[in-house]
């Protein structure tokens, strides 16, 4: 009984796509009001209280954001979000260097961002080395130590994939790139408050953070910039010489605070919530599979963080699986490239059957998710893809034992 | 701060959220999606991001134009100036810190001794090259409240084949201002200047104009600015733009504050750019011999808040490039602060704010008047 009034107080459609975005915690919501009316003064006005007690909120924030990831709060820069912090860290540094160094090395799975900010680059002349990825999603070493050259100034590569959620060997990639003098950039917006991040221990150079990626506010981020050895960058916005001169524009206080509050909290429930959720992946990952086959996981199966799920659910068509499970808000990749119909660059880069491609939909597990709701999302999903393989022809062939293989797909 | 409740007067740093506006921040806050994504959630931020655009689009007079959203006036600056390619950038020389620093190497149009922009200068520096120009003109200044002739300038880079970006910040819902009647080709705005969130702001552009983005990665903005839209910061942005149109029509009463207050000084204040037409609710005055410094520190003490020139250099209080390029020597320059009034002023402040500065004004004067007998 107790279970029928859970399931029945389910909202729909369940929230299942905490990899887009998050759910702002009341929490983070509760400490931002008072910047908005009261305490509503610009940081950077020094002549009167209302700015200082802004620019003290502020700086409080800074500290938070610092020690979740083991840095200094003069490390910290705030930027509009993890986008361009990616293109301030990646951009900039290669910028500012130009004169000695012209080659710059990343992964061909980065997010849209990281790529063609190195796109962009090349237009200006530099070199970029786009590093393969093993069928598990994660960089071989190895070729990342063949790709660096005396001229490489930077290299990018994210602590957590967007898509996958694999967990790239940060401390490996930072230990190679201090030895040979390169610049160690690491997206890690899916990664902070999910897994235990450290700057010093992981000698990275070069950190972006986003805040509505932890249940923070949307419109803020940081990059986190390395001091000691110092990493210099030109600025993307100039004008007013904030942060240092690295990033110009009033910063929103709200905003800057609410991120704060979202690093402490994470900060402070990432032991508790990282099992939370990893046990509730495990339940959709169990329910689902214990009752469908042929469903592929996308991405190492341990090296990942918990509340990632990347599946392909093999001879479905993906647009109508997608409009099936309209009660469940998931995405069949990123967020930023959902409304076009392509099919991943990274599962393609990742070697994943093309048709596969095709029918992969990623499960967010967030803070916010219950039992109730992955029961509800397994029930679901064994739901749809039992009756779209009873309509499916490619379903009828694989019964008939045709190998899918042989046949030659069209372009759509 | 004092026990009284503080007064606050310094409206073209920042302004209080409206309530409209921070309702609507906080009810995007409550549960959106990311405005990308194709589900439910995703669909109603953006709903509520296109909502916005429409409001700021209507206030700004736009109706014919794009509104690319941004993090704030400051990135809206730097995009205009960055992201029009292979145009000469011609600046009034007292533009905003964020257009003057995103071209570096611009020609810079001095200002006449009233504030304005120098026509005939500007129509020469036009005349004098080849490549076509970017001109930006603010609408009116941040610091003296000057208005631009705005219209004129677009007249005269017309002639010239010139672009025309206008910082509109300071202008916009204090001034009937209108993208498509005075011809721009592109204007950029804030949020948090007409009772918004900070961390939202607008680059509006002329339909077809090709911009090249400075944030890239991820479509969004129509491929001229990636990044997850900030959704509440959009939404209140939104909910201030709707409010803030219908008060240009009102904003004499801000007028009325402003000159009442500058009429209880008196010949003690000296006050910039009365010569030009100034927005309603900005002073920029001189209480010649305190450095402003003193005075914001003092008039803090009072619970009353004011500015010493703009916010937005760091650190230090340096002297005007405003009053500079005004032809304004520089002790008086340096002993000026600005009052700007908003949308939460009331009678009371203007009383408080006289009180504050005559007696300021009369303790100084005391002081030298004991040293000059000792």
């Amino acid at each position: 009984m107790a279970e029928v009034n859970e399931r029945a107080n389910i909202k729909l459609p369940v929230y299942l796509d905490n990899q887009a975005t998050t759910p702002t915690d009341p929490r983070v919501v509760e400490a931002m009001l008072p910047f908005f009316t009261k305490k509503f003064g610009n940081p950077h006005s020094r002549s009167h209280a209302f700015g200082w007690e802004a620019e003290e909120a502020v700086e409080a924030a800074r500290s938070e954001v610092a020690s979740i990831i083991g840095a200094d709060p003069k490390e910290i820069v705030f930027t509009s979000g993890a986008t361009e912090s990616n293109n301030l860290a990646i951009k900039g540094v290669a910028r500012f260097y130009e004169d000695r160094k012209r080659h710059i090395i990343t992964v061909q799975t980065e997010h849209k961002c990281v790529i063609d900010s190195c796109r962009a680059l090349e237009q200006e002349g530099f070199e970029v080395t786009y590093l393969p990825v093993r069928p598990d999603g994660l960089i071989e070493l190895d070729v990342l130590v063949d790709a660096i050259r005396d001229d490489t100034v930077l290299v990018s590569v994210m602590g957590v994939h967007n898509e996958i959620g694999i967990i790239q060997p940060l401390a490996e990639i930072g230990a190679l790139c201090r030895e040979r003098g390169v610049f160690f950039h690491s997206d890690c917006a899916q990664a902070v408050g999910k897994i235990p991040l450290d700057v010093n221990d992981m000698k990275i150079d070069l950190m972006s953070i986003s805040g509505h990626k932890i249940y923070g506010p949307m419109g803020i981020g940081a990059l986190y910039v390395r001091r000691r050895p110092r990493v210099r960058l030109r600025a993307l916005i100039s004008g007013g010489g904030q942060e240092r001169g690295m990033r110009s524009g009033t910063l929103p206080a709200p905003l800057c605070v609410g991120l704060g509050a979202a690093c402490r909290i994470a900060q402070q429930e990432m032991p508790a919530e990282a099992e939370r959720t990893g046990m509730l992946a495990r339940r959709l990952y169990d329910g689902i599979t214990s009752q469908i086959s042929d469903v592929i996981l996308n991405g190492d199966a341990e090296k990942r963080v918990p509340g990632n799920l990347n599946l392909s659910f093999a001879y479905v068509e993906g647009e109508s699986m997608m409009m099936a499970v309209k009660d469940l808000a998931v995405s069949s990749g990123s967020a930023c490239t959902s409304t076009s119909l392509e099919p991943s660059y990274v599962l393609r880069a990742m070697g994943v059957d093309r048709e596969l491609t095709h029918t992969s939909i990623r499960f967010g597990i967030g803070r916010f998710n219950t039992k109730a709701e992955i029961d509800y999302a397994v029930e679901t999903i064994v739901d749809h893809v039992g009756r779209l393989r009873e309509m499916s022809p490619l379903w009828e062939m694989v019964q008939e034992g045709i190998d899918l293989k042989s046949i030659q797909w069209s372009e759509h | 701060m004092t026990a009284t409740p503080p007064i606050y007067c310094d409206y073209n740093a920042t302004a209080p959220v409206r309530p409209a506006a921070a309702a609507a921040v906080v009810a995007a806050l409550e549960g959106l999606g990311n405005p990308s994504s194709v589900h439910a959630p995703g669909r109603a931020a953006w709903a509520v991001v296109e909502r916005a655009r429409c409001a700021v689009t209507s206030l700004a007079g736009a109706v014919s134009a794009d509104v690319v959203f941004t993090s704030g006036a400051s990135e809206a600056n730097n995009l205009a100036l960055c992201g029009i390619a292979g145009r000469r950038p011609v600046l009034s020389a007292i533009e905003h810190d964020s257009v003057l620093a995103a071209a570096p190497d611009a020609v810079l149009v001095p200002v006449l001794a009233d504030g304005r922009i120098d026509l005939d200068a500007l129509e020469a520096a036009l005349a004098g090259s080849g490549r076509p120009a970017l001109v930006s003109v603010m609408a009116a200044n941040n610091e003296t409240g000057v208005i631009q002739p705005v219209a004129a300038v677009v007249a005269i880079a017309r002639r010239h084949g010139a672009l025309v970006h206008c910082d509109a910040v300071q202008a916009v819902g204090r001034l009937p201002l209108a993208f498509d009647a005075l011809d721009l080709d592109l204007m950029s705005l804030s949020a948090h200047k007409i009772g918004g969130p900070a961390g939202a702001g607008a680059l509006i552009l002329r339909q077809g104009l090709e911009l090249l983005p400075q944030i890239v990665g991820g479509g969004q903005e129509k491929r001229r600015r990636a990044g997850t839209e900030n959704v509440p910061g959009i939404a209140g942005f939104g909910a201030a733009a709707a409010e803030a149109a219908g008060e240009v029509a009102k904003i004499d009463r801000q007028a009325v504050l402003r000159d009442r207050f500058e009429a209880a000084l008196g010949a003690l204040a000296v006050v910039h750019g009365t010569l030009a037409p100034r927005l309603a609710n900005t002073s920029c005055l001189s209480m010649p011999g305190v450095a402003a410094e003193t005075q914001v520190m003092a008039f803090d003490l009072d619970g009353i808040a004011v500015g010493a020139g703009s916010a937005c250099s760091s650190g230090k209080i340096a002297t005007s490039h405003v009053l500079a390029a005004m032809g304004i020597a520089r002790p008086l320059a340096d002993a000026a602060i600005r009052v700007s009034f908003g949308w939460a002023s009331r009678d009371d402040d203007v009383d408080l704010l006289v009180d504050a500065w005559k007696t300021l004004h009369r303790r100084v004067a005391g002081e030298a008047a004991q040293k000059s007998a000792a």
